[in-house]
C-alpha cells in the first residue's frame, strides 16, 4: 500500500474558470464508447477545444490548449465542478492527460469519489483564496504549487492557504487506503452477517 | 427523537466503520448495464475475485443501444463490443441480464421498479447518476462510478460516507398543465445545481403524497442534477399497490410481511431533519430551460434573463446565452425547435407516453421538426401499443422507437446535429449532451414536448390542453 499514498503534490498548475462544469463536457459520451479507460486524455475537453466547432467560435483560448500551461499537474477550478453523469471517465481522463490533484471551491460528490477512488485528490479553498490562486497562476504560469494533504494546506510563491478535504477522502489517500476493495472484501464474514439480518435477502 | 428513512436504512444497511472513518454499507441491489461496467468486470478478472452476490445484481442493456435496427451484429461495431461484453461478463460472473430481445430490456432505471426489482428500504447502486430515481420506492440509491461498481461487484459494499438530509415539502395541488417534471426542475431552479451537495433530498408533502410511482420517479430521478446524490419519497399504500404483482416482488403472506417492514422504513413523523424547505404547488408553471444547466429555467410565459451586473455569476449567463443563441429580454415562448424527443429515464413511463399522446392526438408535428418517441423499456412500449398510443404518435408524424437511452445522451446514432434546438422530455441541457457537440437543449416536460412538437416552436401546453379539454379537436 506504501506505492499507493499520496501525501504532497507538486507542479505547475492550469486554472479553468466557470461554474458547474459538468463531466459531459469534461468527458463527451461518444467518448465513452470503449471497454477500457486508455487513450481518454485524448478527448479532455474535446467540444470545447481547438479544432472543435465551439472552440473555434470562442473568442479566448482554451485552458488546455494554452501553452503556457503544458505540463501542468494541477487543475484549479470553481463551484460545482464535475457535475451531472457519474461517468469515471472524466476524471480518468483528467488523470491521464496528467493532472494530479484539482483544487476547487466545491465538487459534486459523484466525481470527488470517483476521483479519490483514482488516487486523486480534490480538494477546498475558499473562493476568494481560489481567485488569488488563479490570478497567481495566470501572473506566472511557472510558478510551482504544492498540496500537503498531511499538512492541510496548498502554497504558491510564499501564498499559504488551508484545504478543505474530509478525513475519511485525506486519510484513504495518504495511508494508499483509496483502492477500496481490498478494504471491503477483508472482513467479509461480517458483510454476511448483515445480509441475513435484512428481510428482503431471504425473501420476506 | 424518531429517525428518517435515510438513518433506518443506512443503520440496517452499516457493516462497519472502516478505519478512514468511511462506513462500509450493503448494497442490497446493484443494477448494471453495459457501459460503465466492462473495465470493472476486467479488474475483478486481473485480480482474480468472483462476484460476490451475482443473486443480488441485474443487468440490462440501454445506454448505447440501437432504437431501430436491432438486429445482430449491429451496423455500430462499437455498441456491438460493448454489448458482446456485457453479455460475456454476464455470462462467465453468473449474472441475470434482461439483455436485446428479452421482454424485460429497457433503461435500466425503468426496469428495475417495473421488474419489482427496486423494493422500499433497500440500498441500490449503480453506475448511472439517475439510479436516485429508485428512491421514489422509498429505496436508497447511489449513483456510482466503475471503480465503485468494481467494489460493489466483489463485495456488494460500498465505502461511503453519511449523508446529511434535506425534507423538501411540496404543499397543495399542481395546476392543470403542471406536471411532476415542472415540481422537479422548480426545486433545482430554487435551490440550485449545487444546492444538494452532501444531502439526500426527502420528498414530502400532499403534492407528492398524491402522486403516483412514474411521478415520483420523476422527482426523484432528477435529484442529482440539484447535486443531490441521493432523492427518496417514504414508502405508502401507492408504493405497495404498484408493488403487489410484480415479477420479483413478494407474494402472498410474504407480502403482507414485506409491506409491515417497508412500512417501518419510512421516515417517522418526529424526525429530525438537516434542513427543510417548502413549496407551494399552487404557485408552480409548466417550465423550460434557457440554459446549459437544469438549474437555468423560467415559466413558458416569462422572458429569458439578461446579464445584470448588479448580480452574483453574470458570467454563467452571458456564457449560457451566447451557447443557445439567445437574446435576454425576449420571451421563451415561440422559440423554434427543430426536434422534439419524448424519452429518457425521467420521462419515458406508460403515463408520460398517455400525456404526450393526448396532446398529439389529431394534431400533426410541424413540418420542420423531427420528431422521436422512445419508450423507457420493452413493457412500457407493448403497454402502449396495446393503448393504440404508437398510432397516435406516427399518425402525428413522430418515429416510435424501441427502447433505451437514445438521444438523452447520444451515444447511440440518436443525436443532434450541428445547432439543431430540441424540446426534450429528459433531463440534462448540458453543452454537447444530445450528441452535437453545438447542439442545443430545452427540457420541459413530456406534454410541453408533444406541445412543442406541433406547434413547431416553444409553447405553452395549457393552451393546447384547453382545446383538448373542451373537445375542439
Amino acid at each position: 500500500m506504501d506505492a499507493l499514498r499520496i501525501t504532497h503534490v507538486e507542479g505547475t498548475a492550469l486554472p479553468m474558470r466557470g461554474e458547474d462544469v459538468d463531466t459531459d463536457r469534461i468527458m463527451p459520451a461518444r467518448f465513452l464508447r470503449a471497454v477500457t479507460f486508455e487513450g481518454l486524455e485524448q478527448h479532455v475537453f474535446e467540444d470545447e477545444r481547438s479544432g472543435s466547432v465551439a472552440g473555434d467560435r470562442a473568442k479566448e483560448q482554451h485552458p488546455f490548449d494554452n501553452p503556457q500551461y503544458a505540463g501542468a499537474s494541477i487543475l484549479l477550478v470553481n463551484r460545482n465542478f464535475g457535475c451531472g453523469s457519474s461517468r469515471e471517465h472524466a476524471p480518468q481522463g483528467l488523470r491521464r492527460w496528467g493532472i494530479r490533484a484539482v483544487v476547487g471551491e466545491s465538487f459534486s460528490e459523484i466525481f470527488f469519489g470517483n476521483s479519490v477512488m483514482i488516487g486523486l485528490p480534490c480538494v477546498t479553498v475558499s473562493p476568494d483564496e481560489l481567485h488569488e490562486l488563479m490570478e497567481r497562476v495566470e501572473e506566472r504560469p511557472s510558478a510551482v504549487l504544492r498540496i500537503d494533504l498531511t499538512a492541510g494546506t496548498c502554497e504558491i510563491d510564499g501564498f499559504t492557504c488551508a484545504i478543505g478535504l474530509p478525513a475519511a477522502a485525506r486519510d484513504a489517500l495518504v495511508t494508499g487506503a483509496w483502492d477500496t476493495t481490498g478494504l471491503l472484501l477483508a472482513r467479509y464474514e461480517e458483510v454476511n452477517a448483515v445480509a441475513a439480518t435484512l428481510p428482503y435477502v431471504a425473501g420476506f | 427523537m424518531g429517525k428518517t428513512l435515510l438513518q433506518k436504512v443506512w443503520d440496517a444497511h452499516a457493516v462497519r466503520i472502516l478505519p478512514t472513518g468511511q462506513t462500509q454499507l450493503f448494497i442490497g441491489l446493484h443494477l448494471i448495464h453495459e457501459v460503465t461496467t466492462p473495465q470493472a468486470f476486467d479488474a475483478l478478472r486481473a485480480r482474480g475475485w468472483k462476484v460476490s452476490r451475482p443473486d443480488r445484481t441485474f443487468g440490462t442493456v440501454d445506454h448505447i443501444v440501437p432504437t431501430r435496427e436491432r438486429n445482430r451484429p449491429f451496423l455500430d461495431l462499437l455498441a456491438e463490443d460493448m454489448i458482446t461484453a456485457l453479455e460475456k461478463n454476464c455470462h462467465d460472473f453468473g449474472i441475470r441480464l434482461a439483455g436485446l430481445g428479452d421482454d424485460r430490456q429497457g433503461i435500466v432505471h425503468v426496469i428495475g421498479p417495473e421488474l419489482g426489482l427496486t423494493q422500499p428500504g433497500m440500498t441500490i447502486a449503480c453506475g448511472d447518476s439517475h439510479t436516485s430515481t429508485h428512491g421514489a420506492f422509498g429505496a436508497v440509491a447511489f449513483g456510482i462510478g466503475t471503480s465503485q461498481v468494481r467494489d460493489v461487484l466483489a463485495s456488494q459494499c460500498l465505502a461511503i460516507e453519511p449523508l446529511k438530509v434535506r425534507r423538501i415539502k411540496v404543499d397543495g395541488v399542481l395546476p392543470r398543465g403542471v406536471y411532476a417534471k415542472d415540481v422537479i426542475l422548480a426545486i433545482i431552479q430554487k435551490l440550485g445545481v449545487g444546492g444538494g451537495v452532501g444531502y439526500a433530498y426527502e420528498y414530502a408533502g400532499s403534492a407528492i403524497d398524491r402522486m403516483s410511482m412514474d411521478e415520483r420517479m420523476t422527482i426523484c430521478n432528477m435529484s442529482i442534477e440539484g447535486g443531490a446524490r441521493v432523492g427518496y419519497v417514504n414508502p405508502d399504500q401507492t408504493t405497495f399497490d404498484y408493488l403487489k404483482g410484480r415479477p420479483f416482488a413478494p407474494e402472498g403472506e410474504a407480502f403482507e410481511r414485506a409491506k409491515a417492514w417497508w412500512a417501518s422504513m419510512a421516515s417517522d413523523a418526529d424526525a429530525r431533519y438537516d434542513d427543510e424547505v417548502v413549496i407551494r404547488a399552487e404557485e408552480l408553471t409548466p417550465l423550460v430551460t434557457w440554459g446549459v444547466n437544469p438549474g437555468q429555467s423560467i415559466g413558458v410565459g416569462g422572458r429569458i434573463p439578461s446579464v445584470d451586473a448588479s448580480l452574483p455569476d453574470q458570467q454563467a449567463v452571458a456564457d449560457a446565452l451566447a451557447y443557445m443563441g439567445l437574446e435576454g429580454g425576449k420571451p421563451i415562448a415561440g422559440m423554434r425547435v427543430d426536434v422534439a424527443f419524448i424519452g429518457s429515464c425521467t420521462n419515458s413511463r406508460l403515463s408520460d407516453l398517455r400525456e404526450a399522446a393526448r396532446i398529439v392526438k389529431g394534431r400533426h408535428v410541424a413540418p420542420h421538426v423531427k420528431g422521436l418517441v422512445v419508450p423507457g423499456s420493452v413493457a412500457v412500449k407493448r403497454a402502449a401499443e396495446r393503448e393504440g398510443l404508437d398510432e397516435i404518435f406516427r399518425t402525428a408524424g413522430f418515429e416510435w422507437r424501441d427502447a433505451g437511452c437514445s438521444m438523452c445522451l447520444g451515444m447511440n446514432p440518436d443525436k443532434l446535429v450541428g445547432d439543431q434546438v430540441c424540446a426534450t422530455s429528459s433531463n440534462r441541457n448540458f453543452k454537447g449532451r444530445q450528441g452535437s457537440p453545438t447542439g442545443r437543449t430545452l427540457l420541459m416536460s413530456p406534454a410541453m414536448v408533444a406541445a412543442a412538437a406541433v406547434a413547431g416552436e416553444v409553447v405553452d401546453v395549457r393552451e393546447l390542453s384547453a382545446e383538448v379539454a373542451a373537445g375542439a379537436i
